[in-house]
Protein backbone atom coordinates (compact mmCIF):
# COMPACT_ATOMS: atom_id res chain seq x y z
CA UNK A 1 0.00 0.00 0.00
CA UNK A 2 2.85 2.29 0.90
CA UNK A 3 4.50 2.39 -2.47
CA UNK A 4 1.27 2.58 -4.45
CA UNK A 5 1.66 5.30 -7.06
CA UNK A 6 -1.98 6.31 -6.91
CA UNK A 7 -2.01 7.44 -3.27
CA UNK A 8 -1.21 11.11 -2.82
CA UNK A 9 2.07 11.56 -1.00
CA UNK A 10 2.19 14.12 1.77
CA UNK A 11 5.94 13.74 2.17
CA UNK A 12 8.38 12.61 -0.51
CA UNK A 13 12.05 12.36 0.25
CA UNK A 14 14.27 11.63 -2.76
CA UNK A 15 17.93 10.72 -2.41
CA UNK A 16 18.35 13.11 0.46
CA UNK A 17 21.71 13.60 2.16
CA UNK A 18 22.51 15.96 4.96
CA UNK A 19 25.59 16.84 6.96
CA UNK A 20 27.21 19.77 8.68
CA UNK A 21 30.55 18.51 7.50
CA UNK A 22 30.61 16.98 3.98
CA UNK A 23 33.15 14.40 5.17
CA UNK A 24 30.77 13.06 7.81
CA UNK A 25 27.20 13.04 6.53
CA UNK A 26 24.43 12.60 9.11
CA UNK A 27 21.99 11.31 6.49
CA UNK A 28 22.74 9.44 3.26
CA UNK A 29 20.56 8.31 0.35
CA UNK A 30 17.29 8.63 2.16
CA UNK A 31 14.21 7.74 0.13
CA UNK A 32 10.80 7.72 1.62
CA UNK A 33 7.26 8.37 0.68
CA UNK A 34 4.45 8.96 3.10
CA UNK A 35 0.91 8.67 1.73
CA UNK A 36 -1.96 10.78 3.00
CA UNK A 37 -3.81 9.46 6.02
CA UNK A 38 -1.14 7.11 7.28
CA UNK A 39 0.75 6.99 10.57
CA UNK A 40 4.38 6.30 9.82
CA UNK A 41 7.14 5.51 12.25
CA UNK A 42 10.79 6.44 11.78
CA UNK A 43 12.74 4.29 14.20
CA UNK A 44 16.28 3.61 15.15
CA UNK A 45 18.91 4.06 17.75
CA UNK A 46 19.73 7.40 19.32
CA UNK A 47 22.07 9.25 17.00
CA UNK A 48 21.03 7.37 13.85
CA UNK A 49 19.80 10.58 12.21
CA UNK A 50 16.07 10.14 12.67
CA UNK A 51 15.56 13.46 14.44
CA UNK A 52 17.62 15.15 11.72
CA UNK A 53 15.33 13.56 9.15
CA UNK A 54 12.33 14.94 11.03
CA UNK A 55 13.90 18.38 10.96
CA UNK A 56 14.39 18.05 7.21
CA UNK A 57 10.70 17.23 6.85
CA UNK A 58 9.84 20.20 9.07
CA UNK A 59 12.07 22.37 6.83
CA UNK A 60 14.19 23.39 9.80
CA UNK A 61 17.15 21.98 7.89
CA UNK A 62 17.56 21.88 4.14
CA UNK A 63 18.99 18.75 2.53
CA UNK A 64 22.55 19.12 1.23
CA UNK A 65 21.64 16.82 -1.67
CA UNK A 66 18.41 15.43 -3.04
CA UNK A 67 14.95 16.82 -2.59
CA UNK A 68 12.38 16.91 0.19
CA UNK A 69 8.82 17.59 -0.94
CA UNK A 70 6.42 18.27 1.89
CA UNK A 71 2.71 19.02 1.45
CA UNK A 72 3.33 19.29 -2.25
CA UNK A 73 6.18 21.78 -2.15
CA UNK A 74 9.93 21.40 -2.20
CA UNK A 75 11.43 22.70 1.04
CA UNK A 76 14.46 24.09 -0.76
CA UNK A 77 13.88 27.52 -2.22
CA UNK A 78 11.04 28.44 0.11
CA UNK A 79 11.19 32.02 1.30
CA UNK A 80 10.03 33.02 4.77
CA UNK A 81 6.47 33.51 3.63
CA UNK A 82 6.38 30.16 1.86
CA UNK A 83 7.95 28.40 4.81
CA UNK A 84 5.48 29.88 7.28
CA UNK A 85 2.59 29.16 4.94
CA UNK A 86 3.69 25.51 4.85
CA UNK A 87 4.17 25.32 8.60
CA UNK A 88 0.70 26.62 9.27
CA UNK A 89 -0.51 23.33 7.80
CA UNK A 90 1.85 21.33 9.99
CA UNK A 91 1.80 20.53 13.69
CA UNK A 92 4.75 19.32 15.70
CA UNK A 93 4.80 17.70 19.11
CA UNK A 94 8.16 18.20 20.80
CA UNK A 95 9.84 15.66 23.01
CA UNK A 96 8.91 17.37 26.28
CA UNK A 97 5.97 19.37 24.98
CA UNK A 98 7.74 22.74 24.81
CA UNK A 99 4.72 24.51 26.33
CA UNK A 100 5.10 28.24 26.89
CA UNK A 101 5.75 28.38 30.61
CA UNK A 102 4.43 31.92 31.02
CA UNK A 103 1.02 31.07 29.56
CA UNK A 104 -1.82 28.99 30.99
CA UNK A 105 -2.96 25.75 29.35
CA UNK A 106 -5.81 27.65 27.72
CA UNK A 107 -3.54 30.38 26.37
CA UNK A 108 -1.03 27.81 25.12
CA UNK A 109 -3.68 26.15 22.99
CA UNK A 110 -5.06 29.53 21.95
CA UNK A 111 -1.59 30.76 20.96
CA UNK A 112 -1.46 29.58 17.32
CA UNK A 113 -5.06 30.68 16.80
CA UNK A 114 -4.42 34.15 18.19
CA UNK A 115 -1.31 34.50 16.04
CA UNK A 116 -2.82 33.38 12.77
CA UNK A 117 -6.56 33.91 12.72
CA UNK A 118 -8.47 36.91 14.01
CA UNK A 119 -11.36 35.28 15.82
CA UNK A 120 -13.94 36.75 18.17
CA UNK A 121 -13.13 35.77 21.75
CA UNK A 122 -16.16 33.48 22.21
CA UNK A 123 -15.45 31.52 19.04
CA UNK A 124 -11.81 31.21 20.10
CA UNK A 125 -12.95 29.92 23.47
CA UNK A 126 -15.10 27.25 21.84
CA UNK A 127 -12.25 26.14 19.58
CA UNK A 128 -9.75 25.91 22.44
CA UNK A 129 -12.23 23.93 24.55
CA UNK A 130 -12.87 21.62 21.61
CA UNK A 131 -9.16 20.88 21.27
CA UNK A 132 -8.72 20.42 25.01
CA UNK A 133 -11.75 18.14 25.12
CA UNK A 134 -10.15 16.03 22.38
CA UNK A 135 -7.16 15.34 24.63
CA UNK A 136 -9.35 15.03 27.74
CA UNK A 137 -8.00 18.11 29.53
CA UNK A 138 -10.83 20.62 29.27
CA UNK A 139 -10.88 20.71 33.06
CA UNK A 140 -7.22 21.75 33.20
CA UNK A 141 -7.67 24.83 31.02
CA UNK A 142 -6.77 27.32 33.74
CA UNK A 143 -3.71 25.48 35.08
CA UNK A 144 -0.18 26.66 34.39
CA UNK A 145 2.28 24.29 32.63
CA UNK A 146 4.29 23.89 35.85
CA UNK A 147 1.23 22.37 37.51
CA UNK A 148 0.94 19.57 34.95
CA UNK A 149 2.42 16.09 35.00
CA UNK A 150 4.67 15.07 32.12
CA UNK A 151 1.88 13.14 30.43
CA UNK A 152 -0.62 15.98 30.78
CA UNK A 153 1.89 18.49 29.43
CA UNK A 154 2.40 16.26 26.39
CA UNK A 155 -1.38 16.14 25.83
CA UNK A 156 -1.72 19.92 26.11
CA UNK A 157 1.13 20.30 23.63
CA UNK A 158 -0.70 17.89 21.35
CA UNK A 159 -3.87 19.97 21.62
CA UNK A 160 -1.79 23.04 20.75
CA UNK A 161 -0.16 21.39 17.76
CA UNK A 162 -3.56 20.45 16.29
CA UNK A 163 -5.11 23.86 16.98
CA UNK A 164 -4.93 24.89 13.33
CA UNK A 165 -6.16 21.47 12.06
CA UNK A 166 -2.84 20.51 10.45
CA UNK A 167 -2.60 18.16 7.52
CA UNK A 168 0.68 16.75 8.77
CA UNK A 169 1.55 16.06 12.41
CA UNK A 170 5.15 15.39 13.41
CA UNK A 171 5.98 13.68 16.69
CA UNK A 172 9.50 13.93 18.09
CA UNK A 173 9.97 11.10 20.62
CA UNK A 174 6.40 11.39 21.93
CA UNK A 175 6.71 8.50 24.40
CA UNK A 176 9.87 9.49 26.25
CA UNK A 177 9.51 9.49 30.02
CA UNK A 178 5.80 8.64 30.20
CA UNK A 179 4.17 6.30 32.70
CA UNK A 180 2.24 3.36 31.19
CA UNK A 181 -1.15 5.07 31.50
CA UNK A 182 -0.07 8.38 29.92
CA UNK A 183 1.68 6.31 27.35
CA UNK A 184 -1.47 4.43 26.42
CA UNK A 185 -3.36 7.71 26.23
CA UNK A 186 -0.82 9.27 23.86
CA UNK A 187 -0.79 6.17 21.62
CA UNK A 188 -4.59 6.28 21.41
CA UNK A 189 -4.62 10.02 20.75
CA UNK A 190 -2.10 9.78 17.93
CA UNK A 191 -4.31 7.33 16.09
CA UNK A 192 -7.63 9.02 16.88
CA UNK A 193 -6.48 12.52 16.00
CA UNK A 194 -4.86 11.35 12.81
CA UNK A 195 -8.04 9.66 11.65
CA UNK A 196 -10.52 12.29 12.85
CA UNK A 197 -8.57 15.22 11.38
CA UNK A 198 -7.83 13.34 8.18
CA UNK A 199 -4.19 14.15 8.82
CA UNK A 200 -0.96 12.26 8.22
CA UNK A 201 1.39 11.54 11.12
CA UNK A 202 5.09 10.85 11.38
CA UNK A 203 6.44 9.48 14.65
CA UNK A 204 10.15 9.54 15.34
CA UNK A 205 10.91 7.24 18.22
CA UNK A 206 13.17 4.60 19.67
CA UNK A 207 10.37 3.02 21.68
CA UNK A 208 9.96 0.34 19.07
CA UNK A 209 7.63 -2.16 20.71
CA UNK A 210 5.19 0.55 21.74
CA UNK A 211 5.27 2.40 18.47
CA UNK A 212 4.78 -0.75 16.40
CA UNK A 213 1.30 -0.96 17.90
CA UNK A 214 0.17 2.35 16.45
CA UNK A 215 1.92 2.85 13.10
CA UNK A 216 0.90 1.62 9.63
CA UNK A 217 4.39 1.57 8.21
CA UNK A 218 7.91 1.74 9.57
CA UNK A 219 11.21 3.06 8.29
CA UNK A 220 14.11 1.68 10.23
CA UNK A 221 17.25 3.78 10.31
CA UNK A 222 20.85 3.10 11.28
CA UNK A 223 23.93 5.17 10.70
CA UNK A 224 22.17 7.77 8.59
CA UNK A 225 20.45 5.33 6.21
CA UNK A 226 17.15 3.54 5.96
CA UNK A 227 18.10 -0.11 6.50
CA UNK A 228 14.67 -1.69 6.61
CA UNK A 229 11.08 -0.76 5.98
CA UNK A 230 7.69 -2.38 6.00
CA UNK A 231 4.53 -2.86 7.99
CA UNK A 232 4.88 -3.55 11.73
CA UNK A 233 4.40 -7.25 10.92
CA UNK A 234 7.29 -7.17 8.43
CA UNK A 235 9.51 -5.51 11.02
CA UNK A 236 8.66 -8.02 13.74
CA UNK A 237 9.48 -10.87 11.35
CA UNK A 238 12.52 -9.16 9.88
CA UNK A 239 15.66 -11.23 9.48
CA UNK A 240 17.90 -8.16 9.45
CA UNK A 241 20.21 -8.68 12.47
CA UNK A 242 20.20 -5.04 13.51
CA UNK A 243 16.41 -4.81 13.42
CA UNK A 244 16.16 -8.07 15.39
CA UNK A 245 18.54 -6.76 18.02
CA UNK A 246 16.66 -3.48 18.24
CA UNK A 247 13.16 -4.94 18.38
CA UNK A 248 14.18 -7.46 21.03
CA UNK A 249 16.33 -4.98 22.95
CA UNK A 250 19.33 -7.31 23.06
CA UNK A 251 22.54 -5.90 24.54
CA UNK A 252 24.78 -7.65 22.04
CA UNK A 253 24.39 -7.91 18.31
CA UNK A 254 25.53 -5.88 15.34
CA UNK A 255 25.51 -2.89 17.71
CA UNK A 256 28.14 -3.76 20.29
CA UNK A 257 27.61 -3.09 23.99
CA UNK A 258 30.97 -1.33 24.19
CA UNK A 259 31.76 2.02 22.68
CA UNK A 260 34.96 1.69 20.60
CA UNK A 261 37.87 1.81 23.07
CA UNK A 262 41.53 0.86 23.25
CA UNK A 263 42.38 -2.59 24.50
CA UNK A 264 40.96 -3.07 28.00
CA UNK A 265 44.06 -4.73 29.42
CA UNK A 266 46.27 -1.97 28.02
CA UNK A 267 43.99 0.65 29.54
CA UNK A 268 44.36 -0.92 32.96
CA UNK A 269 48.13 -1.15 32.35
CA UNK A 270 48.03 -4.92 32.84
CA UNK A 271 49.79 -5.77 29.63
CA UNK A 272 53.51 -5.35 29.56
CA UNK B 1 68.50 25.83 16.31
CA UNK B 2 65.83 23.39 17.35
CA UNK B 3 65.00 25.59 20.29
CA UNK B 4 64.57 28.58 18.03
CA UNK B 5 62.24 26.57 15.83
CA UNK B 6 60.26 25.55 18.88
CA UNK B 7 60.00 29.15 20.05
CA UNK B 8 58.86 30.29 16.66
CA UNK B 9 56.23 27.57 16.63
CA UNK B 10 55.05 28.63 20.07
CA UNK B 11 54.80 32.29 19.06
CA UNK B 12 52.92 31.38 15.92
CA UNK B 13 50.47 29.28 17.91
CA UNK B 14 49.83 32.13 20.30
CA UNK B 15 49.40 34.63 17.48
CA UNK B 16 46.94 32.29 15.79
CA UNK B 17 44.92 32.02 18.97
CA UNK B 18 44.77 35.79 19.36
CA UNK B 19 43.78 36.09 15.72
CA UNK B 20 41.05 33.52 16.23
CA UNK B 21 39.67 35.33 19.25
CA UNK B 22 39.64 38.64 17.38
CA UNK B 23 37.98 37.26 14.25
CA UNK B 24 35.39 35.36 16.25
CA UNK B 25 34.56 38.49 18.26
CA UNK B 26 34.26 40.58 15.12
CA UNK B 27 32.09 37.89 13.58
CA UNK B 28 29.90 37.87 16.68
CA UNK B 29 29.57 41.64 16.63
CA UNK B 30 28.50 41.45 13.00
CA UNK B 31 26.03 38.72 13.85
CA UNK B 32 24.65 40.79 16.74
CA UNK B 33 24.29 43.81 14.44
CA UNK B 34 22.38 41.81 11.87
CA UNK B 35 20.24 40.47 14.68
CA UNK B 36 19.47 44.03 15.83
CA UNK B 37 18.65 45.10 12.29
CA UNK B 38 16.31 42.14 11.77
CA UNK B 39 14.73 42.79 15.16
CA UNK B 40 14.03 46.44 14.42
CA UNK B 41 12.64 45.63 10.97
CA UNK B 42 10.34 42.97 12.45
CA UNK B 43 9.08 45.10 15.31
CA UNK B 44 5.67 45.53 13.74
CA UNK B 45 4.00 42.95 15.97
CA UNK B 46 5.50 44.40 19.14
CA UNK B 47 4.25 47.90 18.29
CA UNK B 48 0.91 46.96 16.75
CA UNK B 49 0.02 44.63 19.60
CA UNK B 50 1.39 47.01 22.18
CA UNK B 51 -0.01 44.89 25.01
CA UNK B 52 2.90 42.47 24.39
CA UNK B 53 5.41 45.29 24.91
CA UNK B 54 3.48 46.64 27.91
CA UNK B 55 3.86 43.28 29.61
CA UNK B 56 7.63 43.48 29.13
CA UNK B 57 7.71 47.07 30.40
CA UNK B 58 6.09 45.68 33.51
CA UNK B 59 8.73 42.93 33.87
CA UNK B 60 11.77 45.04 33.00
CA UNK B 61 10.63 48.39 34.36
CA UNK B 62 8.03 48.13 37.08
CA UNK B 63 9.66 45.16 38.78
CA UNK B 64 13.01 47.05 38.79
CA UNK B 65 11.45 50.01 40.60
CA UNK B 66 12.31 48.92 44.14
CA UNK B 67 16.02 48.45 43.52
CA UNK B 68 16.22 51.65 41.43
CA UNK B 69 14.37 53.84 43.92
CA UNK B 70 16.16 52.54 47.00
CA UNK B 71 19.58 52.78 45.34
CA UNK B 72 18.80 56.27 44.09
CA UNK B 73 17.83 57.39 47.56
CA UNK B 74 21.04 56.10 49.11
CA UNK B 75 23.29 57.41 46.34
CA UNK B 76 21.75 60.86 46.79
CA UNK B 77 22.19 60.70 50.56
CA UNK B 78 25.84 59.71 50.26
CA UNK B 79 26.44 62.44 47.66
CA UNK B 80 25.03 65.02 50.06
CA UNK B 81 27.21 63.81 52.94
CA UNK B 82 30.40 63.72 50.87
CA UNK B 83 29.58 66.90 48.96
CA UNK B 84 28.84 68.87 52.09
CA UNK B 85 32.19 67.81 53.60
CA UNK B 86 34.08 69.27 50.65
CA UNK B 87 31.89 72.31 49.89
CA UNK B 88 31.83 73.67 53.42
CA UNK B 89 35.63 73.90 53.40
CA UNK B 90 35.27 76.53 50.71
CA UNK B 91 32.25 78.10 52.31
CA UNK B 92 30.06 76.94 49.44
CA UNK B 93 27.75 74.60 51.26
CA UNK B 94 24.68 76.31 49.70
CA UNK B 95 25.78 74.88 46.37
CA UNK B 96 25.08 71.38 47.68
CA UNK B 97 21.85 71.21 45.68
CA UNK B 98 23.74 71.97 42.46
CA UNK B 99 26.38 69.36 43.16
CA UNK B 100 23.87 66.65 43.95
CA UNK B 101 21.61 67.45 41.00
CA UNK B 102 24.34 67.78 38.39
CA UNK B 103 26.14 64.61 39.50
CA UNK B 104 22.91 62.67 39.33
CA UNK B 105 21.41 64.08 36.19
CA UNK B 106 24.59 64.06 34.13
CA UNK B 107 26.36 60.94 35.33
CA UNK B 108 25.19 58.85 38.22
CA UNK B 109 21.54 58.66 37.24
CA UNK B 110 22.06 57.10 33.80
CA UNK B 111 25.17 55.11 34.74
CA UNK B 112 24.13 53.59 38.06
CA UNK B 113 20.56 53.03 36.91
CA UNK B 114 22.01 51.39 33.77
CA UNK B 115 24.25 49.09 35.79
CA UNK B 116 21.37 48.13 38.08
CA UNK B 117 19.08 47.65 35.09
CA UNK B 118 21.63 45.35 33.44
CA UNK B 119 21.92 43.14 36.50
CA UNK B 120 18.22 43.15 37.41
CA UNK B 121 16.36 43.22 34.09
CA UNK B 122 19.05 42.38 31.52
CA UNK B 123 20.05 39.14 33.22
CA UNK B 124 16.38 38.17 33.55
CA UNK B 125 15.76 38.79 29.84
CA UNK B 126 18.79 36.71 28.84
CA UNK B 127 17.90 33.86 31.17
CA UNK B 128 14.29 33.82 30.04
CA UNK B 129 15.02 33.76 26.32
CA UNK B 130 17.88 31.28 26.85
CA UNK B 131 15.62 28.92 28.79
CA UNK B 132 12.87 29.26 26.21
CA UNK B 133 15.45 28.14 23.69
CA UNK B 134 16.72 25.30 25.89
CA UNK B 135 13.17 23.98 26.43
CA UNK B 136 12.42 24.18 22.68
CA UNK B 137 9.78 26.88 23.15
CA UNK B 138 11.53 28.97 20.50
CA UNK B 139 11.58 26.03 18.05
CA UNK B 140 7.94 25.30 18.86
CA UNK B 141 7.07 28.86 17.96
CA UNK B 142 8.95 28.58 14.66
CA UNK B 143 7.09 25.37 13.90
CA UNK B 144 3.82 27.24 14.50
CA UNK B 145 4.90 29.68 11.79
CA UNK B 146 5.37 32.42 14.38
CA UNK B 147 8.60 34.39 14.14
CA UNK B 148 10.16 34.23 17.63
CA UNK B 149 12.19 37.37 17.01
CA UNK B 150 9.04 39.33 16.28
CA UNK B 151 6.94 37.68 18.98
CA UNK B 152 9.41 37.09 21.85
CA UNK B 153 12.50 39.21 21.29
CA UNK B 154 11.10 42.47 19.90
CA UNK B 155 8.62 43.15 22.74
CA UNK B 156 11.38 42.53 25.29
CA UNK B 157 13.73 44.81 23.41
CA UNK B 158 11.27 47.70 23.21
CA UNK B 159 10.10 47.10 26.76
CA UNK B 160 13.69 47.54 27.96
CA UNK B 161 14.42 50.50 25.71
CA UNK B 162 11.32 52.31 26.97
CA UNK B 163 11.86 51.39 30.64
CA UNK B 164 15.49 52.38 31.00
CA UNK B 165 15.23 56.21 30.55
CA UNK B 166 12.22 56.28 32.88
CA UNK B 167 14.11 54.32 35.51
CA UNK B 168 17.16 56.61 35.17
CA UNK B 169 14.93 59.67 35.59
CA UNK B 170 13.30 58.18 38.68
CA UNK B 171 16.74 57.28 40.03
CA UNK B 172 17.90 60.90 39.66
CA UNK B 173 14.71 62.29 41.19
CA UNK B 174 14.97 59.92 44.13
CA UNK B 175 18.67 60.80 44.52
CA UNK B 176 17.89 64.51 44.63
CA UNK B 177 15.25 63.79 47.26
CA UNK B 178 17.87 61.79 49.24
CA UNK B 179 20.30 64.69 48.91
CA UNK B 180 17.60 67.02 50.21
CA UNK B 181 16.87 64.76 53.18
CA UNK B 182 20.50 64.63 54.25
CA UNK B 183 21.59 68.13 53.18
CA UNK B 184 18.61 70.18 54.31
CA UNK B 185 16.81 68.08 56.89
CA UNK B 186 19.79 66.46 58.59
CA UNK B 187 22.74 68.82 58.13
CA UNK B 188 20.73 72.01 57.95
CA UNK B 189 21.70 73.59 54.63
CA UNK B 190 19.25 76.36 53.78
CA UNK B 191 16.34 74.89 51.86
CA UNK B 192 15.84 77.99 49.72
CA UNK B 193 19.48 78.06 48.63
CA UNK B 194 19.49 74.32 48.01
CA UNK B 195 16.57 74.45 45.58
CA UNK B 196 17.07 77.86 43.96
CA UNK B 197 20.74 77.34 43.18
CA UNK B 198 19.87 73.95 41.73
CA UNK B 199 17.14 75.49 39.61
CA UNK B 200 19.48 78.19 38.35
CA UNK B 201 22.43 75.91 37.57
CA UNK B 202 20.80 72.88 36.00
CA UNK B 203 20.20 73.50 32.33
CA UNK B 204 17.44 71.65 30.51
CA UNK B 205 19.35 71.12 27.27
CA UNK B 206 22.92 70.74 28.47
CA UNK B 207 22.26 68.72 31.56
CA UNK B 208 18.86 67.08 31.58
CA UNK B 209 18.57 66.35 27.88
CA UNK B 210 22.11 65.00 27.73
CA UNK B 211 21.37 62.77 30.72
CA UNK B 212 18.24 61.49 29.00
CA UNK B 213 20.20 60.81 25.79
CA UNK B 214 22.70 58.80 27.81
CA UNK B 215 20.01 56.74 29.44
CA UNK B 216 18.37 56.03 26.09
CA UNK B 217 21.71 54.90 24.63
CA UNK B 218 22.40 52.70 27.67
CA UNK B 219 18.89 51.29 27.45
CA UNK B 220 19.41 50.29 23.83
CA UNK B 221 22.86 48.83 24.53
CA UNK B 222 21.85 46.80 27.60
CA UNK B 223 18.64 45.45 26.08
CA UNK B 224 20.33 44.64 22.78
CA UNK B 225 23.07 42.71 24.59
CA UNK B 226 20.50 40.95 26.79
CA UNK B 227 18.23 39.75 24.01
CA UNK B 228 21.13 38.78 21.78
CA UNK B 229 22.91 36.79 24.48
CA UNK B 230 19.65 35.02 25.33
CA UNK B 231 18.86 34.18 21.72
CA UNK B 232 22.43 33.10 21.01
CA UNK B 233 22.83 31.08 24.23
CA UNK B 234 23.93 27.45 24.01
CA UNK B 235 20.66 25.71 24.91
CA UNK B 236 21.87 23.94 28.06
CA UNK B 237 21.89 24.86 31.76
CA UNK B 238 25.57 25.77 31.51
CA UNK B 239 25.09 27.74 28.30
CA UNK B 240 22.28 29.83 29.77
CA UNK B 241 24.28 30.54 32.91
CA UNK B 242 27.27 31.65 30.84
CA UNK B 243 25.08 33.84 28.66
CA UNK B 244 23.54 35.50 31.72
CA UNK B 245 26.96 36.25 33.16
CA UNK B 246 28.13 37.61 29.82
CA UNK B 247 25.10 39.90 29.66
CA UNK B 248 25.92 41.51 32.99
CA UNK B 249 29.65 41.82 32.28
CA UNK B 250 29.33 43.07 28.69
CA UNK B 251 26.49 45.45 29.55
CA UNK B 252 28.40 46.98 32.45
CA UNK B 253 31.52 47.49 30.36
CA UNK B 254 29.46 48.87 27.50
CA UNK B 255 27.73 51.36 29.80
CA UNK B 256 31.01 52.65 31.22
CA UNK B 257 32.72 52.88 27.85
CA UNK B 258 29.72 54.55 26.20
CA UNK B 259 29.45 56.92 29.14
CA UNK B 260 33.01 58.07 28.59
CA UNK B 261 32.43 58.51 24.87
CA UNK B 262 29.15 60.39 25.34
CA UNK B 263 30.53 62.60 28.10
CA UNK B 264 33.49 63.48 25.93
CA UNK B 265 31.13 64.42 23.09
CA UNK B 266 28.60 66.30 25.21
CA UNK B 267 30.52 68.20 27.82
CA UNK B 268 33.60 69.33 25.95
CA UNK B 269 33.81 71.99 23.29
CA UNK B 270 32.63 74.70 25.65
CA UNK B 271 28.91 74.16 25.25
CA UNK B 272 28.50 73.83 29.00
CA UNK B 273 28.81 76.82 31.24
Amino acid sequence: MQQSPTAESIVEIRQVAFGYDPARPVLRDIDLEIPRGSVVGIMGQSGCGKTTLLRIIAAQFLPTAGEARVLGRSTAGLDREGLYEMRRRMGMLFQFGALFTDLSVYENVAFPLREHVALPEDLLHDLVMLKLQAVGLRGAAQLMPTELSGGMARRVALARSIALDPRLILYDEPFTGLDPISFGVIVRLIRELNDSLGATSIIVTHDVQEALGVVDYVYFMADGRVIAQGTPEDIRRSGEPFVRQFVNGAAEGPVPFHYPAPDYAADLELAS
Amino acid sequence: MQQLEHLREHARGRLERIGNVVTSQVWRLGFASRFLFYLVVHSGTALRRFRLTLKEIYFAGVLSLIIILVSGLFVGMVLALQGYETLQRFGASESLGVLVALSLVRELGPVVAGLLFASRAGSAITAEIGLMKATEQISAMEMMAVDPIARVVAPRFWGGVISMPLLAALFSAMGIFGGYLVGVQLIGVDAGAFWSQMQAAVDVRNDILNGVIKSVVFGIAVTWISVFEGYDAVPTAEGVSRATTRTVVTSSLAILALDFALTALMFTGGNNQ
